[in-house]
C-alpha cells in the first residue's frame, strides 16, 4: 500500500463526493453530483415527448374499479363508482401532476416558507401567521370533519394525494424539490383548508385599506375620503340590474354612541402596514346571456378569473364522473370537487365580490406581556398562541400572538407597530370563522337546476364570490354569495376602539338579501368586480370595486343578438378601452398645445387619432396610459404623498368622473409644493411632455408598442428563482381594466365559454399546460393557444366512448 | 484488454446500482473494481472516469433525445451554461468520471506494493 497517495485520493474522492452531495448556495441550491446524476437527478424529469400515461394501479382505499381516460391535451376525464372512489382519483391525479404546487402554496398559506427559503422568508411567515391563517383553517377544518358526507370526500381526496407521494422516489421526485433539495409532505385535510384560506386570502383580504386610511385620516375628513375613494361611482353599471326594488332590512346596524368623536374625529395613526398584499388586480369577469338573445335560442355562460399567472397554471382541467352523474371545468390542486365548470344540466362561473371583510381593532394590553386587555370595563386574558417557525440554516423563530374576541393581534410592539408600547392592532376577518366552503361545489358539480343552485351556493361564506349560473331550462341567475357584515355607515374605514364589544360587528346580512338577479328582461346579466347593487341597496357595502370592465362587458351585451359562442370568446379576448374612450376627450380638451414639446406634439396626435384599443401593437394606448398614470401622480401625488405612507391614488375614473364635473378636480389640480397656482391645462400638458420623454426613449428601443412595453410573462411559481421556466414576451394586449384583463403577469388564469345546448357546446383554456413538470411537453403547451386568444374545444365524455379517437391514454384503479 | 474488462464491469455495476442506491454508489463502484482488478494508477483512475463519463454521458443523451431537449435547455439556462443540453451531458459525465476515477485511483494505491513502484 503506498499509503500518502491513497490517503490523498481517499481524501480527494470522498471530498469531491461530499461536495457534490450538498447544495452549493443560493446560486446553486441543488446538491450538483445527486442532481446531474441520469439516474436519479433532474435527468429522470425530462418526459419522453412520447410518454405513455396508461396504467393499472391498485390501492386498499379503493371501494370499487375507477378508470381514468386521457386526452390529447392530458385532461383526466375519470369515471368511478362512488363519490369517495371519485375524490380519491382526483387526489392521486392532482398530486401526480401538481404536488409541487399544492405542497408549497399550503406550507406557504401556514407560514412556513422559511423552512424552504431560510430567513428571508421569516417576515412572510410571521404575516401569514400573524393574520391567523392556520387559526382561519383549524376553524373550517372542523365544519370540513363534522359533516359525515363531506369527512368521507376530504378523507378520501387526502388518501388518493397521499397514496401518490408513498411511490416516489429519489429519482421520481419532482423536479423543484431535486433544485431546492427538500421532500414533500404527507398530506393532511388541514392542508386542503389552508388551501381554501389562501384564496381567501388573495380575494378577500386586499380588498380593505383600513390601515392606509386611518393614516390618511390624520389629513383627510371622512367627507374628503369618501370622495378621493368613492363607493359608488357615477357610471357604475351593477350587478343587479337598477330599479330593482330591494327587500327593507330587518335590522339596521346602529352606530356606537360617541362615534363621532371616538371613531371620525380621534383616530390614532397608525404605523403597521401589511407587507405581502394581494394583487388589486385579483379579479374576473362573468357574464350570462339568456336563450331569446342567443342564436340557438338557449343560455350561454362565460367566466375568465383574473389571477396571478404561473406555471403551472393555479388551475387543472378534469371531468369527474359517477353513475349519478357527471362535470367537468377547472379544480383547484390541493382541494377536491370542479371549482368552475358545468354539468349535463347547468354551468356556474364565479367572479371576486370584492367585498371589505376584514376591520382592525384597537387594543389596549395591561402591559408588555400582552396577556390581558382592556374590554368590557375589566382585564380579560388574551389566549396566547405561540407559533414555532423553523427557518432553513438558522435558529427556530419563535412569535407569540395575542388572540382576542375580535381575533388575532396582528400588529404590536414586536411587528410592525412603532408607536405604542402596550397597544396592538387586533385583525377580524370573515375567513376566521367559515364553515366548509366546499360543500357549495360538491352541490354545485351535481345541480340540475336553479333552486340547487340557490341550495348549494348559500354555503358559501369567504371569499365572497359572484356565482353565475345558467341552465338547459333556460334560467340565467347572477347571485353575489357571501357572508358579509352588516356595517353601519363608514363602520371599518380606520382602525376601530377595541376596548369594548360596541364597534364589533352586529350582525350579517340576510343571506337572501344578497345582492342577486334572475331571468331580467333585458336577457343577460354580468359581473366584473363592480359594486354589485347601485346606492339604493339598503346595506353600507365598501369594497375594492373595479368598475370599468363591467361597464364595457355592458356596453356590448346590450347591444348584441343572436349571440354565437364564437361572439363571447371574441367578447372574453377583447381590448376595448372604456376607460379612455371617457377620458381621451377631456385629456385632448385641457391640453395646451402651445406648451407641448415636438416629441409630445407627437404622441398628442398618436393619442388623437388612436382608436382606443388596447390591442398588443397599439402605441396609442402605450402614450395614453403613461399619460393617465402621469397625470394621477401630479394631481393627487402632492397631496397624498404627505400621509407618509405608502396609499393608493385614487382610481382613473375618479378623476375622469371628478374632472367632467370640475376642472379643479375639487382643488387637488393645484401642486401644493409650489408657490404657484397649477391649472388642469398645466397639469395635462406637463403630464404629456413627461410621456413624451419616456415614449422617444421607448421608440427608440423598438419598445412602444403595449404588448412590448409591458412584456407579458407567465413565471413558474418560484418567480426569479427559476426564470428559465418561464415564458416571457407574449404578445397580448389589455389592461385591468380592459375586459381582456391581461397585465404583466396577471390576467384570465382560465377563459370558459359553454354553451347549454344538447349536447352541450363549452371551450376553454388557461395559460399553463396540464403537467407541472417542467421537463414535460404539457407543463406550457397551451400558453401559444391562450395568448392568441383561441380555445379547446372542451369534452364532457360520456361513458361508451372509450374507444374515441381523442382518448389517448387510460389508467385504471382497482381495489387491491 | 484489462482496460476494457475493467470499463465494462464498472459501466454494468454502476448502471445497476443507480437504479437502487444513492448516486455516489459511482465511487463505491470504483473502487470495488479497481481492488478487484489491478492495474497501474493512470490505467485505474482513466477505467473508473471512461466508464462513468460515457454511462452517464450516454444516459443522459438518451434521455435528452426522447425529451427534444426541453429540460436540458432550461437547466442549462438555469445553472448559466445557456442552453445547450449536450454540453449539459457532457459535464454530468465528468462529474461521473471524475468521482469514480478519483475512486479507483485510491483503490489502486490501497493495493499497490510500495516495492513493486519503487522499481
Amino acid at each position: 500500500m503506498r499509503v500518502i497517495p491513497f490517503l490523498v485520493t481517499a481524501a480527494a474522492t470522498i471530498l469531491l463526493v461530499f461536495l457534490l452531495n450538498r447544495p452549493l448556495g443560493d446560486k446553486v441550491p441543488m446538491p450538483v453530483g445527486k442532481f446531474l446524476s441520469p439516474q436519479t437527478g433532474f435527468w429522470q424529469n425530462a418526459e419522453d415527448t412520447a410518454a405513455s400515461f396508461n396504467g393499472m394501479l391498485s390501492f386498499p382505499e379503493l371501494k370499487g374499479r375507477a378508470e381514468v381516460y386521457f386526452d390529447e391535451r392530458l385532461v383526466p376525464h375519470v369515471f368511478a363508482e362512488n363519490d369517495e372512489d371519485l375524490y380519491f382519483v382526483q387526489g392521486y391525479l392532482h398530486a401526480k401532476f401538481r404536488l409541487f404546487q399544492m405542497d408549497l402554496q399550503t406550507r406557504a398559506a401556514e407560514g412556513r416558507v422559511s423552512e424552504i427559503a431560510g430567513p428571508k422568508a421569516i417576515g412572510y411567515d410571521r404575516e401569514q401567521r400573524r393574520l391567523g391563517m392556520k387559526f382561519a383553517a383549524e376553524y373550517s377544518l372542523q365544519a370540513m370533519e363534522k359533516d359525515a358526507r363531506a369527512r368521507a370526500v376530504y378523507a378520501a381526496y387526502t388518501a388518493g394525494i397521499n397514496a401518490y407521494i408513498h411511490t416516489l422516489t429519489q429519482s421520481s421526485l419532482p423536479l423543484e424539490y431535486k433544485i431546492l433539495n427538500f421532500e414533500p409532505e404527507e398530506w393532511t385535510n388541514l392542508r386542503t383548508a389552508l388551501l381554501l384560506k389562501m384564496m381567501a386570502k388573495m380575494l378577500a383580504s386586499g380588498t380593505e385599506k383600513d390601515l392606509a386610511t386611518t393614516r390618511l385620516h390624520q389629513l383627510f375628513s371622512t367627507t374628503q375620503l369618501n370622495a378621493l375613494y368613492p363607493q359608488v361611482p357615477d357610471s357604475l353599471k351593477p350587478i343587479v340590474p337598477p330599479g330593482t326594488a330591494f327587500v327593507k332590512p330587518g335590522f339596521t346596524a346602529k352606530i356606537p354612541a360617541g362615534a363621532a368623536a371616538a371613531y371620525f374625529r380621534d383616530t390614532p395613526p397608525v404605523t403597521a402596514f401589511e407587507q405581502y398584499t394581494p394583487d388589486r388586480d385579483n379579479g374576473s369577469n362573468n357574464w350570462v346571456v339568456a336563450g331569446n338573445k342567443t342564436v340557438n335560442k338557449v343560455p350561454i355562460l362565460a367566466n375568465d378569473p383574473h389571477l396571478e399567472l404561473s406555471l403551472p397554471s393555479i388551475w387543472y382541467e378534469m371531468q369527474l364522473s359517477t353513475p349519478q352523474g357527471k362535470t367537468y371545468g377547472a379544480t383547484l390542486p390541493g382541494s377536491p370537487y370542479v371549482i368552475i365548470g358545468f354539468n349535463d344540466s347547468i354551468a356556474w362561473g364565479v367572479t371576486n365580490a370584492q367585498r371589505d371583510v376584514k376591520d382592525y381593532y384597537s387594543i389596549r394590553f395591561k402591559d408588555r406581556q400582552r396577556s390581558e386587555y382592556w374590554f368590557n370595563n375589566q382585564w380579560k386574558p388574551a389566549q396566547l398562541r405561540i407559533e414555532t417557525i423553523k427557518v432553513k440554516g438558522a435558529p427556530v423563530v419563535y412569535d407569540t400572538v395575542s388572540y382576542t374576541v375580535f381575533g388575532p393581534v396582528m400588529y404590536d410592539e414586536s411587528f410592525r407597530d412603532t408607536l405604542t408600547k402596550n397597544n396592538g392592532l387586533a385583525v377580524k376577518w370573515a375567513a376566521h370563522h367559515t364553515g366548509d366552503d366546499g360543500n357549495t361545489f360538491y352541490l354545485l358539480n351535481r345541480a340540475k337546476n336553479y333552486d340547487d343552485y340557490v341550495t348549494a351556493i348559500r354555503f358559501f361564506e369567504c371569499p365572497g364570490q359572484n356565482f353565475a349560473f345558467a341552465s338547459k331550462a333556460g334560467t340565467i341567475a347572477l347571485w353575489q354569495q357571501g357572508k358579509f357584515p352588516n356595517r353601519w355607515e363608514n363602520q371599518g374605514m380606520y382602525v376601530m376602539p377595541g376596548t369594548d364589544s360596541s364597534y364589533d360587528w352586529q350582525a350579517f346580512i340576510p343571506q337572501a338579501e344578497n345582492p342577486h338577479a334572475v331571468n331580467p328582461d333585458r336577457g343577460y346579466l354580468f359581473s366584473a368586480n363592480q359594486r354589485p347593487a347601485d346606492a339604493s341597496y339598503p346595506y353600507y357595502i365598501p369594497g375594492a370595486y373595479i368598475n370599468p370592465r363591467a361597464s364595457a362587458i355592458d356596453h356590448y351585451l346590450s347591444s348584441m343578438n343572436n349571440i354565437t359562442t364564437q361572439n363571447m370568446m371574441e367578447l372574453q379576448n377583447n381590448y376595448f378601452n372604456i376607460m379612455a374612450s371617457d377620458m381621451v376627450p377631456l385629456l385632448l380638451k385641457y391640453t395646451d398645445e402651445t406648451g407641448l414639446s415636438a416629441p409630445a406634439r407627437k404622441c398628442f396626435e398618436q393619442v388623437k387619432s388612436w382608436n382606443r384599443f388596447a390591442g398588443p401593437e397599439s402605441v396609442g394606448q402605450t402614450i395614453y396610459q403613461v399619460w393617465m398614470d402621469s397625470l394621477s401622480v401630479n394631481i393627487w401625488g402632492d397631496e397624498l404623498v404627505r400621509a407618509g405612507f405608502k396609499v393608493e391614488l385614487p382610481a382613473e375614473q375618479t378623476l375622469m368622473e371628478l374632472l367632467k364635473k370640475d376642472s379643479t378636480v375639487m382643488g387637488y389640480v393645484d401642486d401644493i409644493r409650489t408657490p404657484g397656482k397649477e391649472t388642469i391645462r398645466m397639469q395635462v400638458t406637463d403630464a404629456l411632455n413627461k410621456t413624451a420623454n419616456l415614449i422617444t426613449q421607448l421608440e427608440k428601443e423598438e419598445k412602444a408598442g403595449w404588448a412590448k412595453f409591458k412584456d407579458v410573462s407567465v413565471y413558474h411559481l418560484l418567480k426569479e428563482a427559476l426564470l428559465p421556466f418561464a415564458h416571457t414576451g407574449l404578445n397580448v394586449g389589455g389592461w385591468g381594466n380592459i375586459i381582456n384583463a391581461v397585465k404583466k403577469s396577471h390576467g384570465p388564469s382560465w377563459r370558459m365559454v359553454v354553451q347549454l345546448s344538447t349536447p352541450t357546446e363549452a371551450y376553454g383554456v388557461y395559460p399553463g399546460g396540464q403537467s407541472g413538470n417542467p421537463g414535460s411537453r404539457f407543463y406550457d403547451n397551451a400558453i401559444d393557444t391562450w395568448a392568441s386568444g383561441k380555445y379547446y374545444q372542451l369534452w364532457l365524455m360520456n361513458s361508451g366512448e372509450e374507444a374515441d379517437a381523442r382518448v389517448k391514454w387510460k389508467m385504471s384503479f382497482a381495489q387491491k | 484488454m484489462k482496460f476494457f474488462i475493467t470499463v465494462i464491469a464498472i459501466v454494468l455495476l454502476s448502471y445497476v446500482c443507480g437504479s437502487y442506491f444513492p448516486w455516489w454508489m459511482i465511487a463505491v463502484v470504483g473502487f470495488v473494481i479497481a481492488l478487484l482488478i489491478p492495474q497501474r494508477a493512470a490505467a485505474a483512475f482513466w477505467s473508473g472516469f471512461v466508464a462513468v463519463f460515457l454511462l452517464w454521458l450516454v444516459l443522459a443523451l438518451r434521455i435528452n433525445a426522447a425529451n427534444d431537449g426541453i429540460l436540458a435547455g432550461r437547466i442549462g439556462l438555469l445553472l448559466g451554461i445557456e442552453k445547450s443540453p449536450v454540453l449539459l451531458a457532457v459535464i454530468t459525465g465528468l462529474i461521473g468520471g471524475l468521482v469514480t476515477g478519483l475512486a479507483a485511483l485510491s483503490a489502486c494505491y490501497l493495493r499497490q506494493p510500495k516495492a513493486r513502484l519503487i522499481k
